[in-house]
């Protein structure tokens, strides 16, 4: 695996974009509800949160399925739902913490992101980069510089403080 | 043809409700949005029908295009006939709602008469009821909302709802979504409220179906770049709509102390964009949009403390900031906070406000009219004050609440030489008398004073007048004080900006700011891989000039021609006494205006009082109007 979605929830604007495209990419029409990511949103709390399944390590969804329908994609370390094996019980649903899995409300399906195959369309069409296709090493390293930015601002304060 | 798209007629006195599919025929000659809801007004609200008489129509409607992958997609329209104006009343609104109306079933809402009691639309699946909103009556915008999310159990419902004004029918009312996004201008609010209407409320989980998916992926990426990628829309997604001031206050076409100054000057330095930075928690976008133009703002201390709001945009800062002789933006984030719990359209609101302080200044209205108010310019609370008044119709506040023609009457014809309007629509806050085509546009715009029927903001740009012949297809000046070739220029504006808000697509997001946004080709692809249907440029500029000769129709039906087509007399009579070189000293020149007027109206196949010609009708297939709402039992 040299990849991952990175999702950075301060960046997103509740544009929703990400819902249509994956809906259209994946169901070929265009329905939010049967988007495999949803914005997790309240404008008048005054939050937006992109959610979707994290890809786990260790996946729980794999671990619960009665009759190991999710699987590894190696190419792209997308945990897959094969649908021959799928018999739609919810369990992934269910015990996912995250809330990865989902249920299309037209067909009754089970859905969960496959990364697009590798080609993730949210990742694509996202504007602001709250979502990203980026490699492991860069996302650790981004992840690690903002929080020395963090740091020496507080520094920064403390001296002016002083 | 994969859009097998409803209306749904609803009959409030009768609680019935008819749905239909929307023909291809109507689609190939009207798109949708406001195209579409104006075809159901001209042929469904005759002259003699009062704005709020239950015979009014209010139409909601989703763009062809809204909802899908295209840029700014998440714009709704709303139709009826105006309170303030008798013709058109018009407005268009972002956020959410329109896409969750199509994912809900419905293109169109149709909506006649008058619920016995408080009712809200309940949209859902195909299916929509007329249920009791007798607990939501009295609830703010905001509040509303929120009520409808908790009274379904279900957080992702959308809602279009009005606010105290509307239901205290103010003439300048409007219908909102989310925290701000409103249906601002025409008076669409207090039509809703004479309905006894308080929301629409919508939730769905029904396909959209799309005609080419991969093909219209593979467009949208690049339709999508070209509109965010301008340095305009970036700009934009960094300051909001705010860096507008920066622009017009130094140069001076902001209205000031009601347009007695084109300027507050240096004394207007605090409302700079950069400083509304310290609130801004961050930027937020509308459904679909990537050019995020709004902030997310909160205040945690002083006199506004606790405010959290989204916005506010350039208006309000003439509403609560220049027109009234302020200059704070804790205020003006107030002003913003409080007119959208409210729901009444700050535009309006900022033009009405600052007329009463003129007034007052000039001695027409003393305290014995307001009530012991003193209305002093820059005195926040007495601001507040008059404003709620308004909303609650309270006072001298109920006369001003009912628009600028009535209270004239009230005040006396001397005091309509300060009212900046057109066609009884109060302007929003710009003073446009050294710019010629923005003084041409709201003067001719089909629901009064307003800059979002055509205002053709790149005129200020200079652009090689090369490249503008190649945009508008005839030599026009590229001296934004001229007056030469710019009844062409608002012509082909209008014409975009009808096609525009007939897709549902943000002003944002074509050629406004941005001379290389999208355009009439651009949407001819778009509308070919989202629903097959082959429409040309061409033949787009032919549909927004049936669509704008209709609402000109309308308008003409109920009185109107030359006569109520030009600017406030005051731009004629007095310069402007601020600004820089070029725009200091400046007014409008009325023959130049005349001429321009005739350009204008040569341009549309409109005779020479600006009533459109048998033949461009015949040409446009614009019949009488046919009553075709469906009967219901």
């Amino acid at each position: 695996m040299s990849k991952i979605l990175l999702v950075t929830p301060e960046r997103c604007t509740g544009c929703r974009t990400c819902e249509i495209v994956c809906s259209l990419k994946n169901e070929g029409v265009v329905n939010p509800a049967r988007s495999r990511i949803t914005v997790i949103k309240d404008v008048f709390e005054g939050y937006e949160f992109p959610l979707v399944c994290m890809q786990c390590e260790d996946p729980i969804c794999m671990a619960v399925c009665p009759v190991n329908a999710i699987y590894v994609n190696e190419e792209t370390g997308a945990k897959e739902i094969d649908y021959s094996k799928c018999m739609g019980c919810r369990t992934c649903v269910i015990s996912c913490p995250l809330g990865g899995a989902l249920v299309d409300p037209v067909t009754g399906r089970t859905l969960k992101c496959h990364l697009c195959h590798g080609d993730p369309a949210c990742a694509k069409y996202c504007k602001t980069k709250a979502l990203e296709w980026v490699d492991v090493s860069l996302a650790n390293q981004r992840k690690r510089r903002a929080s020395v930015e963090k740091y020496t601002e507080v520094v920064k304060k403390a001296e002016r403080l002083r | 043809m994969v859009m097998k798209r409803k209306v749904a007629f609803v009959d409030l006195t009768k609680g019935k409700v008819v749905k239909e599919e929307i023909p291809k025929d109507l689609r190939l000659k009207h798109l949708g949005g406001r195209g579409l809801n104006w075809y159901y007004l001209y042929n469904n609200v005759p002259p003699e029908c009062d704005p709020y008489s239950p015979e009014n129509i209010l139409a909601v409607g989703a763009g062809l295009l809204t909802g899908l992958p295209a840029p700014g997609s998440g714009r709704t329209n709303i139709a009826t006939k105006s309170p303030m104006t008798g013709g058109v009343g018009d407005s268009n609104m972002g956020g959410d709602f329109a896409p969750e109306m199509r994912y809900a079933g419905f293109d169109h809402m149709i909506i006649r008469g008058r619920a016995e009691k408080p009712v809200y639309l309940w949209v859902n699946d195909g299916e929509v009821e007329i249920r009791d909103a007798s607990e939501l009556w009295g609830l703010d915008v905001i509040e509303t909302q929120k009520a409808i999310r908790e009274l379904h159990g279900d957080e992702q419902i959308v809602s279009m709802v009005i606010g105290p004004a509307g239901e205290n029918q103010v003439a300048f009312a409007n219908v909102m979504t989310g925290m701000k996004n409103a249906g601002g201008r025409g008076g669409t609010g207090g039509v809703m409220g004479s309905k006894n209407l308080k929301a629409i409320a919508c939730r769905g989980t029904t396909d959209l179906e799309v005609h080419d998916p991969e093909g219209l992926l593979e467009y949208f990426a690049e339709i999508n770049k070209r509109a965010y990628s301008s340095r305009w829309a970036k700009t934009l997604g960094r300051l909001g709509t705010p860096l507008l001031y920066d622009v017009s206050y130094t140069t001076g076409f902001i209205g000031t102390l009601n347009w007695q100054y084109n300027t507050p000057g240096d004394s207007g330095k605090p409302l700079e964009a950069e400083n509304l930075e310290p609130y801004s928690l961050k930027m937020v976008a509308c459904f679909g949009c990537s050019v995020h133009c709004r902030h997310r703002v909160r205040i945690d201390r002083g006199k506004y403390a606790g405010i959290l709001g989204e916005g506010p945009e350039y208006t309000m800062m003439g509403t609560f900031g220049t027109l009234v002789g302020c200059n704070d933006w804790e205020f003006v984030i107030k002003g913003n906070d409080a007119t959208n719990r409210w729901g009444i359209d700050n535009l309006s609101l900022g033009a009405v406000l600052s007329w009463a302080f003129e007034l007052y200044q000039r001695g027409f209205i003393t305290e014995k009219d307001t009530g012991g108010l003193k209305l002093e310019w820059g005195d926040q609370d007495a601001i507040l004050e008059l404003s709620r008044m308004i909303v609650e119709r309270e006072g001298i506040g109920d006369v001003l609440a009912r628009g600028f023609k009535e209270a004239v009457k009230h005040f006396g014809d001397e005091t309509e030489y300060y009212a900046i309007h057109v066609k009884g629509h109060p302007n929003l806050h710009t003073d446009e008398r050294g710019i010629p085509s923005f003084s041409l546009g709201i003067a001719t715009s089909t629901r009064g004073a307003d800059h979002l029927r055509s205002r053709p903001a790149i005129d200020l740009f200079q652009l090689p007048e090369d490249f503008l012949e190649s945009l508008y297809g005839y030599r026009v000046s590229n001296d934004f004080t001229s007056y030469e070739g710019k009844g062409i220029m608002v012509w082909w504006h209008e014409l975009l900006y009808n096609v525009v808000d007939s897709l549902g697509i943000c002003k944002f997001q074509t050629v406004f700011n941005s001379p290389t946004s999208p355009r009439f080709e651009d949407y001819s692809k778009l509308i070919r891989l989202a629903t097959g249907l082959e429409i040309s440029g061409e033949e787009l500029m032919l549909i927004g000039e049936r669509n704008y000769t209709i609402e000109r129709m309308f308008n003409v039906m109920n009185g109107m021609s030359r006569k109520d087509d030009y600017p406030p007399e005051r731009y004629f009579r007095e310069e402007n006494k601020r600004g820089l070189p070029f725009m200091k000293g400046r007014k409008l020149d009325r023959e130049k205006y005349e001429k321009m007027l005739d350009e204008y109206y040569r341009q549309h196949g409109w005779d020479e009082n600006g009533i459109p010609t048998d033949e461009t009708l015949q040409k446009l297939g614009i019949g009488k109007p046919a009553k075709n709402f469906p009967e219901v039992e």
